[in-house]
């Protein structure tokens, strides 16, 4: 009975916290995409729901009702387990993202590594959906991402760090704890920018979304894909930058601490604060998506490996001869 | 503990036939993919056992980068064409024996080290290890590899950068023809070696690009 009560109180904590995120996952694709379009003067998606807002809603009903075509010559298993696998992935990070001092679901003590090995296994998804697709638009956008995941990765881990050698520990709650008399973002922000850039070409977004590129490309990895199967991918794929912008925010912005300890701002609580981060994150993202054209792959790869590598390890050096001279190294 | 040893099982369980069907498998895609899922569950049970800094390493390093690399090696080959020769086939059957002697070689290495170790630990020097409960598991392997084994870890880092750096130089190629584009070329154009004002005379034209 034990195990019974243990196993039940955790589920209802996962529920707890996945029916959130699968929401806000809804909700911030109709974000993106009137952000999107303000920026080009159009109306966006205004006409099921208040402000249009129940429009992904709509969508999702009209994926799960669509016929799954899974073509003839493509090997069967693997290709509906990409879509699965990219899904879950997406979603079992938020295990470990903290929303209050004791607000987290799982608070490990390599929580940053943790988010940092599901991101890394992110490319799966992809890779296994374009080489089961047996076709060769999707092949190509499989090779092509996962050229571009594994790169960028490099940089977003050597960014992290970055602030390690300022935290010293590699739970979640230190870090934004660590942020109490000043956000990361100031004394690391060249880095703040790099890692900007490097989750948007991890997360496959605009400009970087060569995998995808449908002027080259069709849909990349997810040409064959259809109905609910292509809809998985399409949720995965949001909840993976809402998990990009959290992961942003956490290391950078101060998580769920308010931006002052002053009366009003102290009443908030955390977890809105840490939405509220989230949330200017994302708009920024949907914003390069609307401003930025498409990167040439030459170019991608340039940025990652003779840019960003190079300017991150010397971010490195730097930060850690700084806090040596001055004596700042964290003690644990 | 019932279910610390159920999830033992299962883990293990996984991996054990996870790596056989590594070896088996008939798709070159399918082993990677085995791979991948043994690399996974081994994890999980460094996990189990407390060590959750390596459990993570070993999924960022292996499954995020190594096994993405390998994955990226095999899709490339043709597998519709090694479908049919398996490892029994008539054609390579020579290497059958070379295969054998070198598994041998690793099974006594394998029965020699578990088996000192297990019925003799004091054959083995432990060094001066303390191990020490009060501090993270992360922490206390920093402590290990940076302060008593700082040499050995520097001389694996170098060996490292050695084979990286050849094999650079074993696969680098400088081919001819190839068009790259330049930054620092595009920036430093100037006017005068961009633009030419040319007269033109009526009726007969000029010759550009010659």
């Amino acid at each position: 009975m034990e195990y019974l009560d243990l196993i039940f109180q955790e589920t209802y904590k996962i529920l707890f916290l996945l029916v959130p995120v699968l929401v806000s996952v809804a909700m911030v694709v109709w974000l993106d995409r009137r952000v999107w379009a303000f920026v080009q003067k159009r109306q966006g998606p205004n006409v099921v729901g208040p402000f249009g807002l129940l429009q992904t809603l709509a969508d999702a009903l009209k994926y799960i009702f669509k016929e799954i075509i899974i073509p003839a010559s493509s090997n069967k298993i693997i290709f509906i387990l990409a879509p699965i696998i990219t899904m879950t992935l997406a979603l079992i990070a938020w295990a470990v993202i903290p929303f209050g001092v004791d607000q987290v679901l799982a608070d490990i003590n390599v929580g940053i590594l943790y988010i940092f090995a599901i991101s890394s296994l992110g490319v799966y998804g992809i890779i296994m959906g374009g080489w089961a697709s047996n076709s060769k638009y999707p092949f190509l956008g499989a090779i092509r991402s996962a050229a571009q995941m594994v790169s960028y990765e490099v940089s977003i881990g050597i960014i992290i760090i970055n602030v390690l050698l300022c935290v010293g520990s590699l739970n979640l709650n230190d870090i934004v704890l660590a942020q109490k008399d000043m956000w990361f973002v100031i004394p690391l922000f060249p880095m703040f920018v790099i890692f900007f850039i490097s989750a948007l070409a991890e997360t496959n977004r605009p400009p970087f979304d060569l995998p995808e590129a449908e002027a080259e490309l069709v849909a990349g990895y997810q040409t064959e894909y259809s109905g609910m199967m292509y809809a998985m991918f399409w949720l995965g794929e949001y909840a993976n930058i809402l998990l990009m912008c959290a992961l942003g925010s956490i290391l950078f912005l101060g998580g769920w601490l308010s931006p002052v300890e002053l009366y009003p701002f102290n009443l908030i609580p955390g977890a809105l604060w840490l939405i509220f981060k989230i949330l200017f994150l994302f708009i920024l993202f949907a914003l390069v998506k609307a401003i930025v054209p498409r990167y040439r792959y030459d170019q991608l790869m340039r940025l990652g490996w003779k840019i960003f590598l190079p300017l991150s390890l010397t971010y490195v050096i730097l930060t850690a001869s700084f806090l040596f001279y001055f004596n700042l190294l964290p003690t644990s | 503990m019932i279910a610390h040893a159920i999830f033992f099982y299962v883990f293990s369980i996984i991996a054990v036939v996870s790596a056989v069907m590594v070896t088996v498998s008939k798709n070159t895609v399918h082993s990677v993919f085995f791979l991948i899922l043994d690399f996974i569950s081994i994890s999980c049970l460094f996990i189990m056992i407390g060590a959750e800094f390596l459990g993570m390493i070993m999924l960022i390093v292996y499954v995020g980068a190594v096994a993405v690399l390998f994955l990226f090696v095999v899709m490339m080959l043709n597998v519709a064409q090694q479908t049919n020769q398996w490892f029994i086939s008539k054609e390579n059957s020579n290497h059958i024996p070379i295969g054998l002697l070198i598994s041998v070689v690793i099974f006594f290495e394998l029965i020699i080290v578990i088996g000192g170790w297990k019925y003799k630990p004091d054959l083995f020097d432990k060094g001066n290890l303390s191990i020490v409960n009060d501090v993270s598991n992360t922490h206390s392997l920093g402590m290990v590899l940076y302060t008593d084994y700082i040499h050995i870890f520097q001389i694996s880092g170098m060996i490292l950068l050695i084979a990286m750096i050849g094999a650079i130089v074993l696969t680098f190629r400088q081919r001819e023809g190839v068009k790259t584009q330049s930054y620092i070329k595009q920036i430093s154009r100037e006017r005068a070696e961009g633009v030419e004002v040319v007269e033109v005379v009526s009726n007969k034209g000029v010759k550009i690009d010659d």
